[in-house]
């Protein structure tokens, strides 16, 4: 293909780039968001972590070391199938403190403090200098192999126009806006669709390397098996685990940390939620793009003569096999591939550059600034990013040009991963552990870096110190390793003794937690300080913005107008969206500057946590309160239940006991007046006398065990105590009920050895209940021969428990729980000839002795039990 | 303040339950990713290493999708204020 027809294809490329960038950039300014918004375009543009280093360079990779260069991609793989719980929750906090750069999450993480960041910075700058300069190699090298045999004039000067290119297409459409959220629509979109380009170029090879020249994925496999039964590719392509798994985590350690990363992944996403797709798709494009490596490396070496750049066998395989067009869409890939890493390289690289070296300088030599400074901040901090920009690619093309051999720039992805590594240590530390702190960054970053800058960055181009290692032992591996074990101890070390500063101890919460920031009323000055921080925030955003911004808050407020109350909210608010624009320690010093705020001190911090307490224990104070309200009703609900059903009670009773008196009452008038009749002989006069008197003897005994009753359940029952033997008081109680049912003969079961007891009780009362029981029994036995068994025993508390007996039928479970409650008779009354109130005054009595009475279920019959305590209650 | 619950019901229970998985995910994938290395480097650094490493690193990014589909349908099923919950992520 003609050197020229090249050109004008790369030209018509770039000018395709520019024209989606703008578009994108207008469309995003009109508002049309939806689809530069789509999940898609985000994975797309995740994949400017494919720089012409792993475009070209993974072939030459595995064509040296195998399957090695799959590590590369492996380490985002990991990190990414923690997306869930691990990325989104970075870009929440990332955006929860509008974090623009790796270096201004460490230094807002560690205190605000710029000094981090700036050394951040530093790494960023050194690693990625040389990381600029391979991108540009590979474009010169990629125009070479097509410009075979044209005038050395012609492509001397490849490399500088590339970068001038890159440079302006980077100042265009990177710095347009110093918005609060650092979003660049039209590089994004026009990053994805290089990421199409790259992925369709590769994969367009792949196939023709498969399918076009073997013959499909046996074949493929068989040459990979015969290409490795070679013994010098055999040896190379043996995996060797130490590299292995250093390769992975450093590898899956720079997804997180290396500028460009961040800066795709975090700063311009818009929300967590586009990680969901990300998850697995950012994967699947880094299999589909390394799908294809072995084979076409297989293949170059098969077709190829030896000797050649195996780095460029993605360009000269398709031209060797008279595929031009597919040869000038792997230039168009490997070309995208370059230009898109270094445009966000430089974005990412510039911003920190601005924000944490150039602007904090000028405003620290610009000490005392009047407070109406009307000067354009602004249009400071945009010129100082596009002078960023350009300084960081110049440095690219520099390097490129000072280095100018291959062979040194193709370790400097390695190097450069390495080098962001170093700041792994205090990033996680930082999110995940409160107890991180500044020192322990500053010691654990700066130990790694020194480490790196010594045993890995100066020995790749030629100089410093190789790790003196043992025998089989890789001494790249060995470095990282050291480098990375210092960092981390060092942070955990400086970390564990170090006491951090306050403002570090809020961060601390908030990146930890995942919460807002707090600010304590105590740490602001000056309530009018408004109109001061509307001037500077109008330097920065420009007068519209600032105005909308601020009416929106006061508006929130509740108030008119344009100047919002300095309130804790506001302030921190304004902080961080001030800081999406020029980084949190900068914002953090201006906010304090403007707003005058004080340093904040332990005791502060201690009241912070001293509210929030407050708060907390008033929470559970009323919560308290609430449950003790909530029992005390259930209690009297329970209590008005208890009433209610007493009264019914006693409307019960006095019904009852209305009824009970009733009827003696009648046949005492009915016989009264019969007798009232001259007729009647002497015999039916005496007959009727009788029966008023029998009537008159139950009304008695009635009223007798009523007041009997009441003076017991009154609790005013005098107690004669004394000692008694059992055996007497239950013979006499026998002797007693024998009157009652005298036609029926009893067999009396006794223990009389186990009945001599002695007891300390109220001997008449007990007597009493006995021989009631005892009746009872005689009563209502129907056992054709009816026996009573009498069992006495004194329990291990002492006391008597006196068990009685009978065969009969019993009473039926439903119904026991009745036999103690007044009136309470099981069966007819008129036979039974009593009131219905013995057992009711048996328990009060047992009840004033201290004991108990009750009925014993499954004993073959009624059965009773009366229990008697050692010696009967005091009364009170 | 209310107290965190003791017990979740069905949906948030599920819903924890694959946030755990999607925590282990990353572990796990390491180890199978390191351990088969270190046990018997030699039979995979060639034709079968290459069809070993491609088929383990599809089968990830299934479980991944399969995992973070079934999480947003979890997310969906139960309030959106649980996610305060997640506390205990990173």
């Amino acid at each position: 293909m003609q050197f020229e027809a090249l050109l004008a294809t790369c030209l018509a490329y770039v000018a395709l780039m520019f024209g989606v960038a703008y578009a994108a950039d207008r469309a995003a300014a009109r508002g049309h968001v939806r689809w530069l918004d789509h999940p898609l375009v985000y994975t797309l543009s995740l994949s400017v972590y494919c720089s012409a280093w792993t475009f070209y360079g993974s072939v030459g990779y595995a064509s040296r070391s195998g399957l090695e260069f799959a590590t590369i991609y492996l380490g985002p793989t990991v990190v990414f199938t923690g997306a869930w719980w691990g990325l989104r929750r970075l870009v929440r906090v990332a955006r929860m403190h509008h974090v623009t750069s790796v270096a201004d999450l460490v230094s807002a993480r560690f205190g605000k403090s710029n000094r981090l960041a700036a050394i951040v910075t530093l790494i960023a700058v050194v690693a990625s200098t040389p990381y600029i300069a391979l991108q540009l190699q590979s474009v010169r090298l990629s125009f070479e192999v097509f410009a075979e045999g044209t005038a050395q004039a012609t492509r001397g000067g490849t490399a500088l126009w590339v970068a001038a290119g890159l440079a302006l297409f980077t100042i265009l459409f990177g710095t347009r806006n110093l918005a609060a959220d650092e979003r660049h629509h039209g590089v994004v979109t026009a990053i994805a669709l290089e990421a199409l380009v790259k992925l369709a170029a590769f994969i367009a090879l792949g196939v023709y390397v498969v399918w076009g020249l073997a013959d499909g994925p046996a074949d493929m496999l068989e040459r990979i098996a015969r290409a490795s039964r070679d013994p010098v590719l055999a040896e190379g392509w043996l995996i060797r685990p130490d590299r292995w798994t250093a390769l992975i985590l450093v590898s899956a350690a720079a997804i997180l940390t290396l500028p460009r990363m961040f800066q795709v992944m975090v700063v311009e996403a818009a929300d967590e939620e586009r990680l969901h797709v990300a998850g697995w798709a950012f994967p699947a494009y880094l299999l589909a793009m390394s799908l294809f490596v072995l084979p076409i490396a297989v293949m170059a070496r098969d077709l190829l003569p030896a000797g050649m750049d195996p780095d460029l066998y993605m360009l000269t395989l398709p031209t060797a096999t008279g595929q031009s067009g597919l040869a000038l869409l792997v230039f168009l890939g490997g070309f995208s591939a370059a230009t898109s890493m270094v445009v966000v390289c430089a974005i990412a690289v510039a911003t920190m550059v601005s924000n944490h070296w150039i602007v904090p300088a000028w405003l620290a030599l610009r000490r005392v600034p009047a407070p109406d400074e009307m000067d354009d901040l602004r249009g400071f901090v945009l010129n100082a990013r596009r002078l960023a920009i350009l300084a960081v690619v110049a440095a690219g093309w520099v390097y490129h040009e000072a280095s100018g051999g291959s062979a040194a720039l193709a370790a400097m992805g390695l190097v450069a991963f390495t080098g962001m590594a170093q700041v792994l240590p205090a990033m996680l530390g930082g999110l995940l552990w409160r107890g991180a702190n500044r020192k322990g960054a500053y010691a654990g970053i700066g130990s790694g870096a020194a480490l790196w800058m010594a045993l890995i960055f100066l020995p790749s181009v030629g100089a410093g110190v190789t790790l003196p290692v043992p025998e089989g032992v890789d001494p790249w591996t060995a470095a990282v390793a050291l480098s990375l074990a210092v960092n981390t101890l060092a942070f955990i070390g400086l970390s564990i003794f170090g006491f951090p500063d306050p403002v570090e101890r809020l961060q601390g919460l908030s990146f930890v937690s995942a919460v807002e920031p707090i600010r304590h009323r105590r740490m602001l000055r000056g309530e009018d300080r408004a109109e001061p921080l509307l001037a500077m925030a109008r330097r920065l955003w420009g007068a519209d913005a600032a105005l909308r911004y601020f009416q929106a808050e006061a508006r929130a407020q509740g108030k008119s107008g344009y100047l919002p109350d300095l309130t804790p909210r506001f302030l921190n608010a304004l902080e961080r969206r001030l800081a999406g624009s020029i980084g949190a320690a900068t914002a953090h010093a201006m906010i304090d500057r403007v707003a005058g705020g004080v340093a904040l001190t332990v005791a502060d911090l201690m009241q912070v946590a001293g509210e929030a307490q407050r708060a907390k224990e008033e929470t559970q104070r009323l919560e308290a309160a609430r449950a003790e309200l909530t029992r005390t009703a259930r209690q009297l609900r329970e209590a008005n239940d208890k009433l209610t059903a007493l009264s019914v009670q006693k409307d019960a009773f006095l019904g009852q006991i209305s009824h009970e008196l009733r009827t003696p009452m009648t046949s005492v008038r009915a016989f009264s007046e019969i007798l009232k009749d001259p007729g009647l002989t002497a015999e039916e006069r005496g007959r009727f006398a009788g029966i008023i008197h029998d009537e008159a003897g139950r009304l008695t005994r009635l009223l007798d065990d009523l007041l009997d009753l009441s003076v017991l359940e009154s609790g005013r029952a005098q107690l004669t105590v004394t000692v008694a033997n059992l055996h007497d008081l239950i013979g006499r109680a026998l002797a007693a009920a024998s009157a009652t049912r005298p036609e029926r003969g009893f067999a009396i079961d006794r223990d009389v050895l186990a009945e001599h007891l002695g007891v300390i009780t109220d001997a008449d009362r007990l007597l009493q209940v006995l021989i009631n029981v005892i009746s009872n029994a005689r009563k209502y036995c129907d056992a054709e021969r009816p026996q009573l068994i009498i069992r006495v025993r004194r329990p291990e508390g002492g006391g008597a428990v006196i068990d009685i007996v009978d065969n009969g039928s019993g009473i039926d479970a439903a119904r026991q729980s009745l036999i103690f409650e007044k009136f309470a008779r099981l069966n007819d009354p008129a036979r039974a000839g009593g009131a219905g109130l013995g057992l009711a005054i048996c328990r009060e009595i047992m009840l004033t002795l201290g004991g108990e009475i009750s009925y014993l279920p499954g004993q073959g019959g009624a059965a009773f039990r009366i229990q008697l305590p050692q010696r009967p209650p005091v009364p009170a | 303040m209310p107290e965190r619950p003791l017990f979740l019901e069905r949906a948030s229970f599920h819903r924890r339950r694959l946030g755990d998985a999607a925590r282990v995910l990353p572990v796990l994938t390491l180890i199978l990713l390191l351990v088969p290395v270190w046990w018997a480097p030699a039979s995979l650094s060639y034709a079968g290493g290459t069809v070993w490493l491609f088929g383990l690193w599809t089968v990830l990014i299934v479980a991944v999708r399969v995992l973070h589909r079934a999480l947003l349908r979890a997310e969906a099923a139960t309030q959106p204020v649980e996610r305060a919950g997640d506390r205990d992520a990173v």
